[in-house]
């Protein structure tokens, strides 16, 4: 691995407490939540880390400890370095700090988030749908959303098929 | 569904300044039905007279959950969704993919299906830039080149038609390989198309470049700087245009890019007219490309041997069982992914397109994120728009080259 991105992951390691996963040459440092505000300004202003590539969040329903993880990709231009963060994030309506105000792009990615996983992003300035219409109802890409797919109904099974098709929860 | 809720004007007041309230500036809807946004971008425009002060971008009109139905499919089936999102570049959105899943397999790819992944990737790239140059003229009034671009762009669809049987949805570049080896026209016809592109661009280059409409129409319009683009996360021309030489393609190679000469071209004004220089620039080098790729375009196999991911080829099935079985579980169940996240990102016409797959170690994908240059470029609509006539917006929509399929996936 690069010498530059190991240094950067010793030293957020170090304050932090972060713990480093390396996959496929990737590596990817673990983070609570509450401190993502302050590593994200601190990556940005001493390690030259001065784009944010991408910002997106996985959802590991059933499981709720914790159900979602939020994924970000940092890059450093100048350096050519690419970081990914990973913050897990508990129950089913979480919320955290927008690091809008360090990365302005963020807004985009987080109404995003909103819109389809319903992550709560505190402080956000514009924090409406961006994808769906602004009357929808549920979070289109959580795992207990309904894909949409239509079993063929009877008389006799029409009961038993309503029971078991998915619904969002709020 | 709930009935139609009426959307008054102070729940935008975070967004609009307060003279719109008092009826003093003027709140206007371009799109999303409008010829120029290239689709269905809707903008609300504030306007001053004729002067945008903010415009906000309202995506989403073309959202078809495309993330969530990959989620639901295999590996091999997921794949034909990727065509689907950026119709201009479906070439360079299977290559992403494929790459993300040999990435997660730790697939190897024989040389010559990288070669060709290569020549398929620029010519794409000069197909999407024919249809930018060609519509954003046209949006420019100026008419006559969208004809000679179309013309030009179906030679390409017709080789692509060629090698994948589809002009648009091609599904050509799988994992492990490309689906079938390409006929025995391909290298010449290919080599034909690139021997007459320059003599073409010249052409283009004749209409546009000192066209004294054209250069009214677009220098000094949208300027935006290059420390504005990395803080707002853009990518490609519109990044290159303000002076940033960076290209995926140059910083973090993928495919074999690494071996081709060809330069980054920049621009250092920022602004419609510069984004034009530098795509044009861009087509100049691909045909560069294409050109080394076919000089030493090798023989060989077109795909993987490791038959646990890569289907076996047809001739085989007929004489072997274990091909037979191959052929079986991989058209139905699947092949099983190791559990983890990789996030690649390729350098598409439009900018960084990336794949983050992450599997869970079954056959269907956990979770596929697309994380699409448009969707960023367009964020800084009103950085661009702002204090210009509303005719120029639609030459600034033009000039960042936006798909919606896209940006809204």
């Amino acid at each position: 691995m690069n010498e530059k991105l190991e240094a950067v992951a010793l030293a957020i390691e170090e304050r932090f407490g972060a713990t480093r996963v390396v996959f496929r040459e990737q590596l990817t440092l673990h983070l609570k939540a509450e401190q993502i505000v302050e590593v994200a300004r601190s990556l940005r202003d001493e390690f030259g880390f001065n784009m944010l590539s991408d910002e997106t969040a996985v959802d590991y329903w059933p499981k709720e400890e914790p159900r979602f993880h939020m994924i970000y990709q940092l890059r450093a231009i100048n350096a050519n370095l690419i970081l990914s963060l990973r913050v897990p994030l508990f129950g089913n309506s979480p919320h955290l700090d927008t690091i809008e105000k360090i990365y302005p792009n963020a807004n985009w990615f987080e109404r995003e988030l909103w819109d389809m996983f319903g992550i709560y992003f505190d402080g956000h300035s514009d924090m409406r749908r961006i994808l769906m219409p602004y009357d929808w109802e549920g979070h289109p890409l959580r795992k207990d959303y309904p894909l949409g797919y239509e079993e063929v109904q009877y008389t006799f099974n029409i009961g038993e098929i309503q029971d078991r098709k998915p619904r969002p929860k709020e | 569904m709930s009935e139609i809720r009426e959307v008054n004007v102070s729940e935008l007041s975070h967004l609009v300044s307060e003279r719109a309230a008092t009826g003093e500036t003027m709140l206007l809807n371009m799109g999303p039905q409008h010829p120029s946004t290239h689709g269905v971008l809707r903008l609300l425009l504030e306007l001053d007279g004729e002067i945008v002060i903010n415009c906000i971008p309202d995506i989403g009109f073309l959202h078809t959950g495309i993330e969530k139905n990959m989620e639901a499919k295999n590996y091999q089936k997921a794949e034909v969704m990727t065509d689907r999102t950026d119709y201009l570049n479906p070439l360079g959105n299977n290559l992403v993919y494929c790459l993300a899943v040999e990435k997660l397999c730790e697939l190897d790819v024989p040389p010559r299906a990288q070669v060709i992944r290569v020549i398929l990737a620029e010519l794409t790239r000069i197909n999407s830039h024919l249809v930018w140059l060609g519509t954003s003229g046209l949006d420019l009034a100026a008419m006559s080149l969208f004809l000679y671009t179309m013309a030009e762009r179906e030679k390409i669809l017709n080789i692509f038609e060629e090698i994948s049987g589809a002009r648009m949805m091609t599904t050509y570049i799988r994992p492990g390989g490309l689906w079938r080896d390409v006929p025995v026209e391909f290298e010449a016809e290919v080599r034909a198309f690139v021997k007459g592109l320059p003599a073409k661009i010249d052409m283009y280059e004749d209409l546009l470049t000192k066209n004294e409409l054209f250069i009214d129409r677009t220098q000094g319009i949208g300027v935006i700087t290059g420390e504005e683009c990395i803080q707002w996360g853009i990518s490609g021309p519109v990044l290159r245009a303000a002076g940033v030489a960076w290209d995926i393609r140059k910083v973090n190679p993928y495919s074999g890019y690494e071996q081709y000469d060809f330069d980054i071209p920049t621009s250092t004004t920022g602004d419609v007219y510069g984004r034009y220089q530098v795509r044009v620039a861009e087509m100049r080098e691909s045909v560069r490309i294409v050109q080394q790729a076919l000089d030493r375009l090798p023989y060989g196999p077109i795909r993987s041997n490791n038959r646990k991911i890569v289907p076996p080829p047809r001739s085989e099935l007929g004489t072997s069982m274990e091909a037979l079985i191959h052929h079986f579980k991989l058209w139905t169940e699947g092949f099983n992914v190791p559990e983890g996240g990789v996030y690649v990102p390729v350098e598409s016409p439009r900018g960084e397109l990336a794949f983050y797959i992450e599997s869970d170690g079954g056959p269907n994908p956990l979770r596929v994120r697309m994380k699409t240059p448009t969707f960023l470029n367009l964020q800084i609509m009103p950085l661009m728009a702002r204090g210009h006539f509303v005719a120029d917006v639609v030459g600034i929509i033009g000039s960042i080259d936006i798909v919606l399929g896209d940006c809204d996936r």
